[in-house]
């Protein structure tokens, strides 16, 4: 049986991890590559780098830590972060990227993610998307969660998987930060229209928050959270056993 | 030394350091004589069945493989690059595979239940249906790490794991010398490192 999967999500500037992050044992809680191994050796099903990096230096800096995570790390990772063009998706699939995830690039120029999936295949193609509601209707933003881009975000969606994303992720401006659960109303809007895998995003705040998810939600496919696994608040190995003693499919 | 298939397809980043972590040395290649020099041969691949097919027999490298096999040589394909064992693909039509195993690729839509979301992504369990050399340091029910919309069938004999998605999927195929994964050994953690160096360890003459 398919198991549900849990993502940690790592944002990146100049090379290094930019939320503090605070583990036993783990020496320099800072480096992508050994919070990456970390993570995996943990039972996380997948990783997420997201590059917040600026300038050139910054991004071949970034590129040079994902060849050396993809070195040493075997589980899927995706990268996101400045993705917006082919020639992007290709300077991360080079260095051992299995999916791409496209945000505000997407929004610019709707055709990448046709242009991207034509080429890479629909699997290697995640649109992920910033959903905030507007006087009752859900918007896609941009510039992480800054601009309003008017948007509708369930068509904006239905449109990119029609263009060939495989997997979306939903990041809900609403409830991310709050850690108060994930935006189960917005998933279920979002789970509703699409046939491809959805994870959620926004919201977790302790492990309760996932079952309650999961549960609610079966059409959902992952959880991906930041802060609360580089905290420690919630260690991946004790989720993922509360998932299965919830009698949700988890790989231990 | 493994030798690993380059025939344009794919990203092979991983499957390369992957090999590299276990201690296995591998040459990417497209030559006639690293594949007769090497131990072990693997046929990656990624992408649409047709397109790949087209580029592996325009490397000419189709018969130097058949031949590799024909003498003992260990092969195993991995996702797209399992599919190409078989006789036949219906992946967008029909298509003639390496003919290497017995058997056929067809859409998992056709088993699958229609609320099952396709392709079949994620982490999935074995269920071994018989012993493979493959399996010498795993056990049955570790999880693998798939991404396929097709699947091999009407290859019951060949058949050394599969994966519950709603219906019994081929996670595993084996024929004497050939064998053949749907995952990627490459993405599935220790479990995947583990059945890499199984293969690698594999010597000509001695599996059968």
């Amino acid at each position: 049986m398919i198991t549900k999967r849990i993502i940690p999500c790592l944002d990146v500037r100049n090379g290094r991890v930019v939320k503090g992050v605070n583990f036993e044992g783990l020496q320099d809680v800072s480096s992508p590559v050994a919070l990456a191994q970390y993570y995996s050796d943990n039972g996380a099903d997948e990783l997420v780098f997201y590059d917040i990096t600026a300038s050139s230096d910054g991004r071949k800096l970034f590129t040079d830590i994902l060849c050396e995570t993809a070195s040493k790390v075997f589980i899927p990772l995706t990268v996101g972060g400045g993705i917006n063009t082919v020639a992007d998706f290709d300077r991360v699939l080079k260095c051992g990227a299995d999916k791409v995830s496209v945000n505000s690039g997407a929004i610019r120029n709707p055709q990448l993610v046709y242009d991207a999936a034509k080429l890479y295949g629909d699997q290697c193609v995640v649109l992920s998307v910033d959903v905030k509601r507007v006087d009752g209707v859900f918007r896609v933003f941009a510039k992480g969660g800054r601009e309003n881009t008017g948007l509708e975000a369930i068509s904006w969606i239905k449109r990119c998987v029609d263009n060939g994303a495989g997997e979306i992720v939903v990041n809900s401006i609403d409830t991310d930060g709050v850690k108060g659960g994930f935006d189960l109303e917005m998933l279920d809007a979002v789970c509703n229209v699409v046939s491809v895998p959805v994870i959620a995003s926004g919201g977790a705040g302790k492990a309760d928050d996932f079952i309650t998810l999961f549960k609610t939600l079966p059409k959902v496919d992952a959880g991906l959270a930041a802060s609360i696994f580089h905290f420690g608040e919630v260690k991946i190995s004790d989720l993922k056993n509360l998932m299965a003693e919830s009698g949700i499919p988890a790989r231990r | 030394m493994i030798a690993i298939i380059d025939y344009g397809v794919g990203n092979l980043f991983s499957l390369k350091s992957s090999f590299a972590c276990i201690g296995v040395q591998v040459k990417v290649t497209n030559k006639k004589e690293d594949i007769e020099e090497a131990d072990g041969i693997i046929l990656p691949g990624v992408g649409a069945f047709e397109d790949a097919a087209k580029k592996l027999r325009e490397t000419g490298l189709v018969d130097v493989i058949k031949a590799q096999v024909a003498k003992g040589k260990p092969l195993m394909g991995i996702c797209l690059g399992m599919q190409m064992l078989f006789d036949k693909s219906f992946e967008y039509g029909e298509h003639e595979g390496l003919g290497l195993i017995k058997g056929n690729v067809k859409p998992i839509a056709d088993v699958i239940p229609s609320d099952y979301k396709v392709p079949h992504i994620g982490w999935n369990a074995l269920q071994f249906k018989k012993d493979s050399p493959l399996f010498k340091y795993i056990k049955n029910g570790d999880y693998v790490y798939f991404v396929h919309s097709f699947y091999a069938t009407d290859c019951e004999d060949a058949v050394s794991a599969t994966s519950e998605y709603g219906a019994e999927l081929t996670a595993c195929v084996e024929d004497k010398n050939v064998f053949g994964c749907q995952f990627h050994p490459e993405k599935s953690g220790t479990i995947g490192l583990n059945i890499l160096k199984a293969f690698a360890e594999m010597k000509e003459g001695e599996i059968c």
